[in-house]
Formats: structure tokens, C-alpha cells, sequence
């Protein structure tokens, strides 16, 4: 085991050589570039390439192809960048293509700024491109989780045969913290049979593929697909919780958010107030399942976001109307400060739950 | 007795669904014939691409990916860059290559990526019902130019061989026909060729092919083929546009 100093930014790249990906197709998009700088030394060390595309819409484009050959691969960008991306990534869901797409997020919507946000919320985890798919989105909160869960990303994508994308933003890429490498570096990429790479390399003709004309044929594919949304569902929600044995009142937050919100939990403890927090980790498929077991034991949840209270809805989802859940979120690129988040807690804890 | 004709290996044994008189399916046929011959069947992935001539991936008998609208260049890149070895072709129309998807076929040349685009110019969008294309000539009717192509409204037609012979990494660029058997003899030597260039490493290739859609010019078969040769040659004239050194 090597520990190591990093940024959040080479952590994705370093895991995603480590995880044996080999491609990257990508585009400049501030706060993800450094991101491309590192890949575009590092993969060509390791036999890989780098290849800068003319667009996003080329570099979804480029990993579609390259995952439909059969490589690990990925592509990264920033909300603008993934707009332009829904489409490629609606056809590799279609196509059952595995790839990994980071999204580092920031202010917006439109050009909006450089600033961290959580405003991709909603596009990532309730489609964004057309049609019926869904994919597993990852939201690490340190950059030894953006090295595990990029890691876990690419194995996630080709169990599934499906985009997964690994979610955080402009605080966690640039962020510098200690990570554990593990030393021992076999990885064993799963056979694709399916792939597309000359009918001399495998049985038969494979043909990848979205488009179904018949609309019984298209029905079947869309059954498929969401029997295997269905597992994801059932195998995949992952949360972490903080402090919820005796809580009262608790904080929902992901990413960056949730690290604040955990001094938060700490600081209102400080002040005899009972406060926990829950984690989500896949914002998709959300924690449902452990939120909603847990729920009634509390009095109120607050859901933190850098958002207009984009993940609330889901939280709301979970708790199935028995206790109320609030908002507190910051915009456009701002940061919220513990001290805010934490008069809030105040506030509603001692106000009670129907303010 | 002995066999003169057959269908070449590469075409899968199913009716294709374009309409009577549509020249996609000769250009089908070029392209199949020209890969038994260089013997690559087993080696090559194609690209099908919207409109029409989506099926071709139910046509060719070999591995297929079907990319979306315009995108198919920048997907072949992704395949060769994982797969240099094997030969990759795509097959796009015009309102594909031309209009959606301008931005990925000039900078798959301009990078010199070592594929082959074969670009069917019938000078219209086919399967969305005949409405214009950039390709489109000046003055033509289609269904969203009904008073003809007036360059005061949609601008001027895209020669796309013109424009990418400038390009570095374009290496080969040749427009045909498919109008007459002359022509058709012609254009499966360049196709032929493009796949050559491919196959020698020396960057980009595409071939226009000048085809036709009957239904959508509305006019019988035999009208169309002589609207193309009266029409579309003298705007978008045969030949090589440019070629590699050393090659014939
Ligand atoms: C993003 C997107 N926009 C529009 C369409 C609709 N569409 C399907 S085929 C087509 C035109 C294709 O025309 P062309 O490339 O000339 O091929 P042809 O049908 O003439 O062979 C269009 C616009 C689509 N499928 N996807
Ligand atoms: S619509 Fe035109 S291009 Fe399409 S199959 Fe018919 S004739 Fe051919």
C-alpha cells in the first residue's frame, strides 16, 4: 500500500488507469480539465490513449464506439459539457454499451460559472437524455471515495452493460487529500462477447444497436432493460449514516455538502440537539429502501443541497410523507457554510417540526 | 454451368426495404463486392447511420454498430483507435454527414483517421419525406423548399469533396455516381480504392456517392437516374479529388 497526496481530479484518472481503462475521449471543461491533463500523460505509460475530441457530443460519440469494440473507457465533463452528452449516452443505454462518464459539476443552468454545485441532480439520476434508462450515479465525498467508486464505476458499467457515471464537483476535483494505492494491480477485464470487433474474433454477427422499428420488438427491449434497472435497484443503493441511533432531527446531503453537514452534526451535539446524517452514495438508485425503513424514527429531515432541492423529492420519496423534510441549499456556485446550515438545524429543531 | 453472377458474400440473403428504383441498394452492393475481393469481410466493421439506410446493418453480413444521427465518424474513431487493425467504414446520407453531422466528418479528416466514409448525396432527406438537405440544389422543390432552393432563404449546397480536400489528413476524396453501368464500374474502383487507402494506413478516405430517391424527387426510376445526370453531375462533378503519392 503506497499513500499518496492527491487531487480529486488525478484521483479519477489514476483509478480509472488502475481499474484498466485505456481510453479517454474528451473536451476541455473547467473544473475537469486537469483531469484530461493528467490522462493525457498518464494512459499513453500504460499503452492507453488520449484523445481530445472536437466536442462532447464527439466524445460521447468516440466512447461509444470504443466501448462497442469492446474497450474499457471513459469520458468526463462538466454540466454543458453532459447536456451535450444525453444523447450518447440515451443511445450507449440503448445499445447496453458499459462505459464511465464523470460529471464535475458547476454553477448553472447555462454557461452559469465555474463554482461548485449539485444543480445536475435531476439530469443525472432522472434521465437527461430520451427514452426509458436510468444509470448508476455514483457521489463520492473525499478523494480516496472518488479513487474506490471510479474504480468500482468501470466493473458497475460492465456488469450491468450499462453508463455509470461518477458525480461530484469542483471542490472534490481540485481537493488535495491523502489516498491508500493499493500495490497489487491485476485486474481481470470481464470478456465481452458481444462486442463488435470482426465477425474473425468471435461467433457469429454482433450487431450493436438502439434502434427497434417494430414497436412489439422496441416493447421487449424495454422490458429487458428495465428488468435490469430493476436489479440495480434491488443490488446496488448504497448511503452511509452518521450518528442516527438516537437522532431527531437528521441532515440528508451527498458529495461535498455532506462533509460540511457532518461537522454540522457534530457541532449541533456540541449544543445537546440530536442531530444525525444519511449519506446517499448512489444517487441512483437512491438509498430508498434504508431511508424509508428508518424515517419514522425520527422527527424531520433536512436535505442540504447545493441545489434547489433537487435530491428533496427523493428523500421525500423515501419517507413517504411521515415526517416532514425541509431544504437548505446554496446556489449557483456557492459553498453553504456550517454555521448557516447549523442555525438552521437550530431553528427547526426548536421551532419544531412545522415551521 | 458456371456461375457469372451471384450475390457477393458480404450481403446478407434478405430483401431490402428501400423503394423500387432507390440507388442505396447498388451502393450496398459495391461496397460488398469490393470487400469479398480485398477478402476483409471477417476484419471489417460497419457503421449504419440514420435515415434510409439504417438497415444496412441487416444487410451486411458482418459486425455492425449503428451510430446516431451525424455521430458515425466519431464513433468509427472510437472502434479504430481500440481496434487499428481492422477496417472500418461508415455509411451515412447526406442530411447525416452533411447537415447534423458536419462537425464529426471534418474532424475525422482533419485528424486523418484512418476510415472510410462512403457518403450517399441523394440530395434530399429521404426518410423523414423529402425535405431539403444541404446538398439540395439551387432551385430544387422538396417539401420544406416548395418554391425551390432560393439562396436567399437556405444559402448555397455543400460540395463536401471540394471542402475537405484541403485538409491534411483527408487522403482521398472522390465523388461517383451510380446513374448508369458506366458509372456504376466506376465508383465500385473507387470505393474499392477507398478501402485500400484504409487498409495501407494512409488516412482519411471518402467516396460521394450520387444517388437517387425517386420517391422523394418524385419521379419514376428511370426519370430519376436522368435528373441525376442532368441535374447533379454538372453542380457536383465526378472524379478524384485528391489522392495519397503512389497511389494509381
Ligand atoms: C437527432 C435526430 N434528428 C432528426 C432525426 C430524424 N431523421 C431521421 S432520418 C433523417 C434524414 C436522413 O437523411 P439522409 O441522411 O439524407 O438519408 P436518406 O434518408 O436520404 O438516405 C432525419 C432528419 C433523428 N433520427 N435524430
Ligand atoms: S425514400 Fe428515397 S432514399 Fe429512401 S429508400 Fe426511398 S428512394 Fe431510397
Amino acid at each position: 500500500m503506497t499513500r499518496l497526496l492527491m487531487k480529486g481530479n488525478e484521483a479519477i484518472g489514476e483509478a480509472a488507469v488502475r481499474a484498466g481503462c485505456r481510453y479517454f475521449f474528451g473536451y476541455p471543461i473547467t473544473p475537469q480539465s486537469e483531469l484530461t491533463h493528467y490522462l493525457a500523460r498518464r494512459l499513453p505509460e500504460v499503452g492507453g490513449l488520449y484523445l481530445q475530441a472536437e466536442s462532447e457530443v464527439a466524445s460521447i460519440n468516440m466512447v461509444y464506439g470504443a466501448a462497442g469494440a469492446g474497450a474499457r473507457v471513459m469520458t468526463a465533463s462538466s454540466g454543458p459539457g453532459i447536456s451535450l452528452m444525453q444523447e450518447g449516452l440515451s443511445f450507449m443505454a440503448g445499445a447496453e454499451l458499459p462505459c464511465v462518464v464523470v460529471n464535475l459539476m458547476r454553477g448553472g443552468p447555462g454557461l452559469g460559472n465555474i463554482g461548485p454545485s449539485q444543480a445536475d441532480y435531476a439530469q443525472a439520476t432522472k434521465g437527461g437524455g430520451h427514452g426509458d434508462y436510468h444509470m448508476i450515479v455514483l457521489a463520492p465525498n473525499s478523494v480516496q471515495e472518488i479513487m474506490d467508486h471510479t474504480r468500482r464505476a468501470f466493473d458497475l458499467a460492465d456488469q450491468y452493460r450499462n453508463p455509470v457515471m461518477v458525480m461530484a464537483d469542483g471542490i472534490m476535483a481540485q481537493m488535495m487529500e491523502p489516498v491508500d494505492l493499493e500495490e497489487d494491480n491485476q485486474i481481470q477485464l470481464p470478456a465481452k462477447p458481444w462486442a463488435a470487433t470482426g465477425t474473425a474474433y468471435h461467433e457469429g454477427r454482433n450487431v450493436i444497436n438502439s434502434c427497434f422499428v417494430i414497436p412489439e420488438e422496441m416493447e421487449v427491449v424495454n422490458l429487458r432493460l428495465e428488468k435490469k434497472y430493476q436489479k440495480m435497484r434491488q443490488s446496488e443503493q448504497l448511503c452511509d449514516g452518521y450518528l442516527l441511533e438516537d437522532a431527531e432531527i437528521v441532515l440528508v446531503a451527498f458529495g461535498t455538502a455532506s462533509r460540511l453537514c457532518r461537522s454540522v452534526v457534530d457541532k449541533a451535539r456540541q449544543r445537546g440537539i440530536p442531530a444525525g446524517l444519511i449519506r446517499p452514495i448512489t444517487l441512483w438508485p437512491f438509498p430508498y429502501d434504508f431511508i424509508g425503513e428508518i424515517a419514522g424514527k425520527f422527527k424531520c429531515m433536512l436535505a442540504v443541497e447545493m441545489n434547489m432541492g433537487q435530491m428533496q423529492e427523493d428523500v421525500q420519496l423515501a419517507v413517504k410523507g411521515r415526517i416532514p423534510v425541509y431544504h437548505y441549499g446554496r446556489l449557483g456556485g456557492m459553498v453553504p457554510v456550517a454555521r448557516d446550515i447549523l442555525e438552521e438545524v437550530i431553528k427547526l429543531y426548536s421551532g419544531g417540526a412545522d415551521r | 454451368m458456371k456461375k457469372v453472377f451471384a450475390r457477393p458474400k458480404t450481403l446478407k440473403d434478405v430483401s431490402y426495404h428501400y423503394c423500387p428504383g432507390c440507388t442505396h441498394g447498388i451502393a450496398h452492393r459495391l461496397i460488398a463486392e469490393a470487400i469479398d475481393e480485398l477478402g476483409i469481410q471477417n476484419t471489417t466493421i460497419g457503421l449504419a447511420s440514420v435515415g434510409c439506410s439504417v438497415f444496412t446493418m441487416d444487410y451486411f453480413d458482418m459486425d455492425m454498430v449503428q451510430a446516431s444521427h451525424g455521430r458515425a465518424p466519431a464513433v468509427a474513431t472510437g472502434i479504430k483507435r481500440v481496434l487499428p487493425d481492422r477496417v472500418i467504414f461508415t455509411y451515412q446520407g447526406d442530411g447525416d454527414l452533411a447537415a447534423i453531422g458536419t462537425g464529426e466528418f471534418v474532424h475525422a479528416a482533419a485528424r486523418g483517421e484512418n476510415i472510410t466514409v462512403i457518403f450517399i448525396n441523394n440530395a434530399v432527406y429521404g426518410m423523414t419525406g423529402g425535405q431539403m438537405a444541404p446538398t439540395t440544389l439551387m432551385g430544387q422543390v422538396t417539401k420544406t423548399t416548395p418554391f425551390g432552393r432560393k439562396k436567399e432563404i437556405n444559402g448555397f449546397p455543400v460540395k463536401v469533396c471540394e471542402m475537405l480536400a484541403p485538409l491534411e489528413g483527408s487522403a482521398y476524396l472522390a465523388r461517383v455516381a451510380v446513374h448508369s453501368p458506366k458509372s456504376i464500374i466506376q465508383a465500385k474502383k473507387v470505393i474499392k480504392k477507398s478501402f485500400e487507402v484504409q487498409m495501407a494506413g494512409l488516412g482519411f478516405s471518402l467516396v460521394e456517392v450520387l444517388s437517387t430517391c425517386p420517391t422523394n424527387w418524385g419521379l419514376s426510376p428511370l426519370e430519376a437516374v436522368k435528373w441525376l445526370e442532368d441535374n447533379m453531375i454538372p453542380y457536383y462533378p465526378l472524379g478524384e479529388f485528391k489522392k495519397p503519392e503512389g497511389v494509381a
